[in-house]
C-alpha cells in the first residue's frame, strides 16, 4: 500500500496527480470466507481493520447493499466523547477515546481529530447535581470532567443566551475537555483502505437477503451476488438490524426511528466547543468549513424513511435559538436523517447470540460514530476469540431478560421516548 | 385532516401484555417489554391525539413511506 505522506504528495504532484493507488480495490466476492461482515458502515469497516491487524484474520468480506460510508457513519455529527456515569459506558467509550487519538497515524490517514471539548450544559440547580455525580463518577473512571459555573461557560460560550430572563437560564455545565469532533467520512474510508490493504475484500452494491443455519449453526450467506459459505457473521448494519434478524427469527430489544440533523451556512469561526442544551435535545458545533452542525431529536415514530419531517427540525432548531439566539439568522444549507437502531436501554449490544457463529452488533441509539474504534476493536475480538471481551461483556443481549440494564439516562424501555 | 404536531406516538400496536392469571415465562414478558419487529412496511402502531380529543388510536401506517393505510379506534382489534 502506498503510504500517505509529504513526499508521496509532492511525488505524485509531478504527475499531476494521476498515479495514486486506488484506496482500495473492486473485488467480486469469492465462495468462501473465514468471515462475512454485514454493513459497510464504521463498525464494519472498523471490525474487519482489526480482525486482520489483532487476530491475523485476514480472510474477510465485508458486505455492503450500497456504498461503504453511505449509511450514518456519513450522516452523523461527529461528536465523539467518553461522558458516561456508569462503569460499563465509560470504561468502554474511554478505551475507544485513547484510540481516536492514535487514529490519523494508527490508519495513515487523516481523521481530523479535534479534541475541542464538549459542555453539557444546566438549566437548574438539580441539574448540576447530576452533572456534579456524573463528572464525580467519570473522574473515577480516569476520565476528565470539569464542573464549569454560569461565568466559566460564559467564557467558553460568550455567544449563548446568558440574559436574566430567559426560560431557561444558564446554570453552569458539565465539560469533558477531550471530547471533540473527526471527519466522519474519513473514518469510514481510512479503515477501509487499511482493511483492504490486509486482505480483506469489501464488496459494494450487494445485499445481504437471506442465511444460511443448519442445525443452530451459520453455515452461509445469500445475497444479490450469489451465496457465500462461511461459518461466522458480524452483523453490523445498525438501522438495518430488525430488517436482516426476521431473516434469521430473532425479535430483538431493537427499534428502527429516525434521526435528523442539518448545517447551516458557513460563517466565520464563532464556538470552538461541543455544545449541549440541557432543557432539552439539541447540540451544536462548528465544522471546518465554517457550518453550524446541529441536531437533536428523533423524528419520535418507527421509520425507515432516511429523510425526516419538518415539525422535529423546527422544534430542534427552536431550542437551538433558545440557547444561541444568533442562529435566528442564519440560512439553513441541508438537512439530512439516519436510520438509527434504538435499544430498549439506550446503550448497545456486542454479543454472541444463540445462533453459532452468529454475532450482534447494534443498539448504538445517539452515539455509534465515537464507537467506531473500540465497537470494532471489541467485535473483532469476540468474533475471533468466539467469547466477548470485558470492555463489552455490559453490552450483552441477555441483559434486558436479567435485569443488568445499562441505563445511562434514566429512559428506560422506551428512550425514543424522551 | 389534522396537522402531525397534535399526534404523539405510542409505539407497536400488536404488542400484547401476557395474561397475568396464567403461568409467564420470561421470554413472555421480554417479548412484552423489550423486543419488537420494528417492521418495514406496513406497521400497525398507537398514536394519541394529544393536542386534540386526547384518544388513543390504533394507525396502520407505511414505516419507510409513512402512507396510512387504516386507523381504528384503540379498543377494536386488528382483523
Ligand atoms: C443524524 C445523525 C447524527 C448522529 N450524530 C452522532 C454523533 O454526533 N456522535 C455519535 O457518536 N453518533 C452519532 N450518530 C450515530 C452514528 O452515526 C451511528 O450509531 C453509527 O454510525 C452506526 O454504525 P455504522 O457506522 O456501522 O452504521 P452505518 O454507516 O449505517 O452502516 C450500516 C451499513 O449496513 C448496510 N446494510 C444494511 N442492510 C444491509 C444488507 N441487507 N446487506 C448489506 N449491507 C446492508 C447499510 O447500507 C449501511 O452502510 C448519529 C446518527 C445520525 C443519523
Amino acid at each position: 500500500m502506498q503510504k500517505y505522506s509529504i513526499f508521496n504528495l509532492v511525488k505524485n504532484a509531478f504527475s499531476g496527480h494521476q498515479n495514486w493507488d486506488l484506496a482500495w480495490k473492486d473485488p467480486t466476492p469469492k465462495k468462501e470466507y473465514d468471515v462475512v461482515i454485514i454493513g459497510g458502515g464504521g463498525h464494519g469497516l472498523a471490525t474487519a481493520y482489526y480482525l486482520a491487524k489483532e487476530h491475523g484474520i485476514t480472510n474477510v468480506a465485508i458486505i455492503e447493499k450500497g456504498w461503504i460510508g453511505g449509511g450514518n457513519v456519513g450522516r452523523n455529527t461527529t461528536i465523539i466523547r467518553s461522558n458516561y456515569m456508569h462503569d460499563d459506558n465509560a470504561l468502554f467509550s474511554e478505551f475507544g477515546m485513547d484510540l481516536w487519538r492514535k487514529m490519523s497515524q494508527d490508519l495513515n490517514y487523516n481523521v481530523m481529530f479535534s479534541p475541542r471539548g464538549i459542555i453539557n450544559l444546566a438549566h437548574s440547580d438539580a441539574q448540576m447535581n447530576v452533572y456534579a455525580r456524573r463528572g464525580n463518577s467519570m473522574r473515577l473512571n480516569g476520565i476528565d470532567a470539569v464542573l464549569l459555573n454560569r461565568e466559566q461557560v460564559k467564557e467558553n460560550i460568550p455567544m449563548a443566551d446568558f440574559s436574566e430572563n430567559v426560560r431557561f437560564p444558564i446554570f453552569g455545565g458539565l465539560m469533558q475537555p477531550s471530547a471533540g469532533t473527526a471527519r466522519h467520512d474519513a473514518v469510514a474510508w481510512g479503515y477501509a483502505r487499511q482493511a483492504d490493504s490486509m486482505g480483506v475484500d469489501i464488496i459494494q452494491n450487494c445485499e445481504v437477503t437471506g442465511f444460511d443455519v443448519i442445525g443452530g449453526k451459520i453455515n452461509g450467506v445469500r445475497t444479490s451476488r450469489g451465496d457465500i459459505k462461511v461459518k461466522k457473521i458480524g452483523l453490523c448494519v445498525a438501522g438495518s438490524t430488525n430488517i436482516l434478524a426476521e431473516k434469521l427469527n430473532m425479535t430483538l430489544p431493537i427499534e428502527t426511528h429516525l434521526l435528523q440533523a442539518c448545517v447551516s451556512e458557513p460563517v466565520k469561526p464563532i464556538l470552538d466547543r461541543v455544545v449541549t442544551f440541557g432543557a432539552g435535545h439539541f447540540y451544536i458545533s462548528q465544522s471546518d468549513k465554517g457550518e453550524m452542525v446541529m441536531g437533536g431529536d428523533l423524528d419520535g415514530y418507527n421509520s425507515y424513511a432516511q429523510r425526516g419531517n419538518l415539525p422535529t427540525l423546527q422544534h430542534v432548531l427552536t431550542e437551538g435559538i433558545a440557547m444561541m439566539p444568533f442562529l435566528s439568522k442564519l440560512k439553513m444549507l441541508r438537512t439530512w436523517g439516519g436510520i438509527m437502531d434504538m435499544s430498549m436501554d439506550g446503550s448497545p449490544i456486542i454479543d454472541k447470540t444463540h445462533i453459532e457463529g452468529l454475532y450482534l452488533n447494534c443498539g448504538w441509539c445517539y452515539g455509534g460514530f465515537k464507537a467506531t474504534p473500540a465497537s470494532g476493536w471489541t467485535f473483532a475480538h469476540t468474533i475471533a476469540q468466539d467469547r466477548v471481551h470485558k470492555l463489552n461483556a455490559g453490552y450483552s443481549l441477555n441483559r434486558f431478560s436479567t435485569g443488568h440494564l445499562l441505563d445511562e439516562k434514566g429512559l428506560g424501555t422506551k428512550t425514543w421516548i424522551s | 385532516m389534522r396537522s402531525q404536531n397534535e399526534f404523539s406516538y405510542g409505539g407497536d400496536a400488536t404488542v400484547k401484555r401476557p395474561e397475568l392469571d396464567k403461568e409467564i415465562s420470561d421470554q413472555d414478558w421480554d417479548n412484552f417489554v423489550y423486543n419488537r419487529k420494528s417492521l418495514r412496511g406496513k406497521h400497525w402502531e398507537l398514536w394519541q391525539h394529544l393536542s386534540g380529543c386526547r384518544q388513543w388510536i390504533k394507525v396502520e401506517r407505511d414505516t419507510a413511506t409513512h402512507e396510512i393505510f387504516n386507523t381504528l379506534k384503540a379498543n377494536e382489534e386488528i382483523s
